[in-house]
């Protein structure tokens, strides 16, 4: 795996004065699994699969096959996010289409193979880290390793003299090095010699496994997330509402291990929904003024949604997604029956919200009526002398519609969208045309028949999903947990500092202490540099005002 | 000052700052090419004097802080000569470097003020506070390593480009932003991002140099002769200096890069309903992130390391760029802010 550490390796160069003293968490953790038992011949190709899978090597092919994987996700439409695009595409590609959808290219997020890959990944991950686990938990519990016999093969080597004792001397370097947290411990060599093994950075690694540990823990909960979390969306008008039942959504995902019992009572009803808009027509602000009871039988609370702001209750979220314009019509059909004020949500088309949409009513007599057609919240008429909206708010709205007469097909039993009429009834001529008229409010277009149609305003309408994803705090807590393992195991340099002190001797003609020193950056050699000499200065001189080292 | 007296003088100071940086570029350019004598000789008796000072005289505290120029003229000229001609392009060069960032800085805090927001709501100022950034780590990392001062002008050239197509194509009018930005997320989450983007900038310049340094070492070594690069590799910083820089520059901009991923997601929680729904711009997001984490693992695994990791750094860098400008201008999604129409 996966050690975000081994950079900067001066080890390699650092590590040949001394093997035995040298480290022994380096050289396991370069090889993690290979402290594996002997096992029987009989699972040998097992335990080299394992190996394989767990290596370095194998990790880093599983994290490119990864991003590899999610690209034509992010390139070819997908069906949980747009199924109509998807359809689109498979009409305006009728070879190459179905075979990518062979592929589940148009679901790569759900698909098999991709599965397969970060499941290896996941292994891969775990295989390794619980190794490492152990090996940073024993190196925790570990002294500082032996001085080695010649510092001056370190990277790091300097040497002075003392006129203290060599007890005395280490007990300082030992008492100032501890003062900077470093783990020292003293030992004794033959003829008087005195050594001083000191190690710092311990959090390297603690940070190295927490980000992995956070990573794992983080794939999972987004995992258990999508299994018991669900959202459902849809679209309110002013004045009305819903209640949190799977059958009232207009779309509805839930999670495979979704029960009734997830989903919690609650109801709402849009009071007014408003948006404001600045000088240049962008929008400056969406609220929806809502009231809401939670529970079965709670109170009725106010509350108001905005983008950025939902509703947060337990056990889901409410959002304002999006808004528009529902025109509402008075129609009286030639059997004398009045339809007052029916309504239907116009999708908005663009920046101007010039909307389309369209309003059956499939009990009108004799024959069932329908408009479709656009509204246009302020009204202008281009040079061409067609109806455009110019600006998002209803300053001056009208419709422009088509009247239709005959059968909607509403009872074939194949759903229809709400927002269009069925392309085949009109084609077989099953539904025709019977008019056309752009209206202004309060205008009344009357046909060969009879029939009225009068253009009596407007509602706004807003699109609401309600999701419920109940791991997504822990997501969170392991998105932290990550950010912190890699900042300490990216910024913190795990060291090692030796110190030697050799009394006064006549034979190597020495009158005084010597003092040696020496040290070893395992990571990032070139800053331990400067550390090493103010640590030498400071040892030296203990007087001397003290670096801040890190 | 009006909005459109503000926003103006951005545009004047975005456009005054990019002729520094070519200035700059030029001038270390001339500090390259006319070879780094002066500058060798400099730091080879700086080092052992920076030894004494950390082995028992005063602290050298000031060391970390100070810009590269002023440790350069208050360095001893203990050289039989003067600065060299290189050496004093090289500062004039630092020094329109620093008079450049400063310049850009103000064109960025100047557009804050103008559209009385963050001042990186489109692409355009997107664009300029990455640069700004990159420009900004380049000089950080002159602090640390001030023998790579001459690769100015490597840093310098993406930049440049990115600034004139920001200034250009990317263009968009001082203006307000839609709802859905309007929250303290877009400055905590944009800024990380450009801060991260504009930090691997300058990893994958060093990067590239990295590589064609280490190839001219492979082909010295192998005593095959210099090779059609020769000059170019003969004047480039050891190889180990320069995957130095490009490793801790990647290392220092990947958890910055991570926290504004993290971020996103929060920010989308708050606003789309979900805190990772596959967006295009967040499915590159990931992209890019897990081929930088291979780039850091790639640089601690056998048979990995050296110019292996280096590409890998490179496609990660690849990455952010095709999210930048395909995914924004081309692919359609929740990210559309681009300000382009």
């Amino acid at each position: 795996m996966t050690a975000v550490d081994r950079d900067e390796t001066v080890a390699s160069k650092a590590v040949a004065p001394e093997p035995p003293a040298a480290d022994t968490v380096d050289s396991l953790s370069t090889k993690p699994t290979l402290t594996a038992p002997p096992a029987g011949r009989r699972f040998a190709p097992l335990i080299r699969a394992w190996r394989w899978l767990t290596s370095m090597r194998t990790a880093l092919v599983l994290l490119f096959l990864l991003a590899l994987g999610v690209i034509p996700g992010s390139l070819l439409p997908q069906r949980p996010l747009n199924p109509q695009k998807v359809d689109t595409y498979l009409t305006q590609h009728p070879t190459l289409g179905p075979f990518l959808d062979r592929l589940s290219m148009f679901n790569v997020f759900g698909a098999p193979w991709f599965a397969a890959i970060y499941i290896l990944l996941f292994v891969s991950l775990t295989g390794c880290l619980v190794p490492r686990i152990r090996l940073h938990a024993r190196a925790l519990r570990s002294k500082p390793p032996k001085a080695p016999k010649h510092f001056t093969r370190l990277p790091e080597a300097t040497t002075y003299e003392s006129d203290d004792s060599p007890t005395a001397v280490a007990a300082a370097a030992a008492a100032t090095l501890r003062k900077s947290r470093w783990r020292i411990i003293t030992r004794d060599e033959p003829a008087g010699v005195v050594t001083v093994s000191a190690e710092k950075g311990y959090l390297r690694e603690t940070g190295n496994l927490l980000f992995h540990v956070a990573l794992t823990v983080l794939l999972l909960a987004v995992a258990s997330g999508r299994l018991w979390g669900y959202t459902g969306s849809i679209l309110v008008q002013d004045g009305d509402g819903f209640c949190n039942t799977v059958q009232q959504y207009d779309s509805f995902n839930p999670g495979q291990l979704v029960k009734g019992s997830d989903i919690a009572p609650f109801c709402m009803s849009l009071k007014k929904f408003t948006a404001t808009y600045d000088k240049d027509g962008t929008a400056s602000d969406f609220r929806g003024n809502i009231t809401y009871t939670e529970g079965l039988n709670g109170p009725e609370k106010h509350d108001v949604l905005q983008v950025n702001h939902p509703l947060r209750i337990e056990g889901l979220r409410l959002y304002l997604l999006g808004h528009g314009f529902s025109p509402m019509f008075t129609i009286r059909d030639p059997s004398g029956q009045v339809f007052k004020d029916v309504s239907a949500p116009f999708l908005p088309q663009d920046a101007a919200f010039s909307s389309q949409g369209a309003v059956k009513l499939p009990d009108a007599k004799p024959k069932q009526i329908a408009l479709d057609g656009l509204f246009l919240p302020t009204a202008a008429e281009t040079q061409q002398g067609v109806l455009t909206s110019i600006w998002p708010e209803a300053t001056s709205p009208k419709v422009a519609i088509f009247v239709y007469e005959g059968n909607l097909g509403l009872d074939t039993g194949q759903p229809q969208s709400v927002y269009s009429l069925d392309r085949d009834q009109l084609s077989n001529g099953a539904l025709k045309q019977v008019g056309r008229k752009n209206l202004a409010p309060n205008q009344t277009y009357t046909l060969k028949d009879g029939t009225t149609i009068t253009f009596t305003g407007y509602k706004q309408w807003a699109s609401l999903q309600v999701s419920r994803d109940p791991a997504q705090t822990y997501v969170l807590i392991a998105a932290g947990a990550i950010l912190v393992g890699l900042v300490l195991s990216l910024r913190i340099r795990r060291r090692r500092l030796w110190v030697r002190v050799t009394p006064a001797d006549a034979d190597s003609g020495s009158q005084r202490t010597v003092v040696e020193l020496g040290g070893l950056a395992r990571t990032d050699a070139g800053v331990f540099t400067d550390e090493f000499g103010k640590i030498a200065a400071r040892l030296r001189d203990p007087a001397a005002p003290r670096e801040r080292e890190d | 000052m009006g909005t459109t007296a503000l926003a103006h003088l951005s545009n004047t100071l975005y456009t005054f700052s990019i002729v520094c940086y070519a200035l700059a570029m030029v001038s270390l350019g001339a500090e390259y090419a006319f070879g780094r004598r002066g500058r060798v000789a400099d730091t080879a008796v700086a080092a052992p004097a920076k030894v004494l000072v950390g082995a028992g005289g005063p602290p050298v505290a000031a060391d970390a802080a100070t810009p590269p120029v002023t440790t350069d003229t208050a360095g001893p000229p203990v050289g039989p000569v003067g600065p060299s001609i290189g050496e004093r392009f090289g500062r004039v060069g630092v020094a329109l470097l620093i008079l450049g960032v400063l310049v850009h800085a103000a064109a960025v805090a100047i557009r804050g003020a103008a559209v009385d927001r963050v001042p990186w709501g489109n692409m355009y100022e997107f664009t300029s506070v990455a640069c700004l950034v990159a420009v900004l780590s380049f000089l950080a990392v002159l602090v640390r390593q001030p023998q790579l001062r001459h690769l100015g002008g490597f840093v310098l050239f993406p930049v440049l480009v990115l600034m004139f197509l920001g200034g250009t194509v990317l263009y968009a009018q001082a203006e307000q932003l839609v709802p859905a930005l309007h929250s303290y997320w877009l400055a905590i989450h944009v800024s990380a991002i450009s801060v991260g983007i504009g930090i691997f900038l300058v990893s994958s310049v060093a990067t590239m140099l990295y590589l064609v340094r280490a190839r001219w070492e492979a082909r010295v070594a192998a005593g095959r002769g210099q090779g059609r690069v020769s000059g170019f590799g003969a004047m480039l910083p050891g190889a180990d200096s320069l995957d130095r820089m490009a490793y801790r520059t990647a290392a220092f901009g990947f958890p910055l890069y991570t926290f504004g991923v993290i971020c996103g997601a929060i920010w989308a929680e708050a606003a789309w309903g979900k805190y990772w729904s596959w967006d295009p711009k967040e499915t590159w997001a990931l992209i890019a992130w897990v081929i930088y984490a291979a780039y850091l693992h790639a640089r601690a695994t056998a048979g990995w390391k050296g110019t292996k990791a280096a590409y890998i750094n490179l496609l990660g860098f690849a990455a952010l760029i095709f999210n930048f400008f395909v995914i924004n201008i081309v692919v359609s999604g929740l990210h559309s802010y681009a300000g382009l129409n």
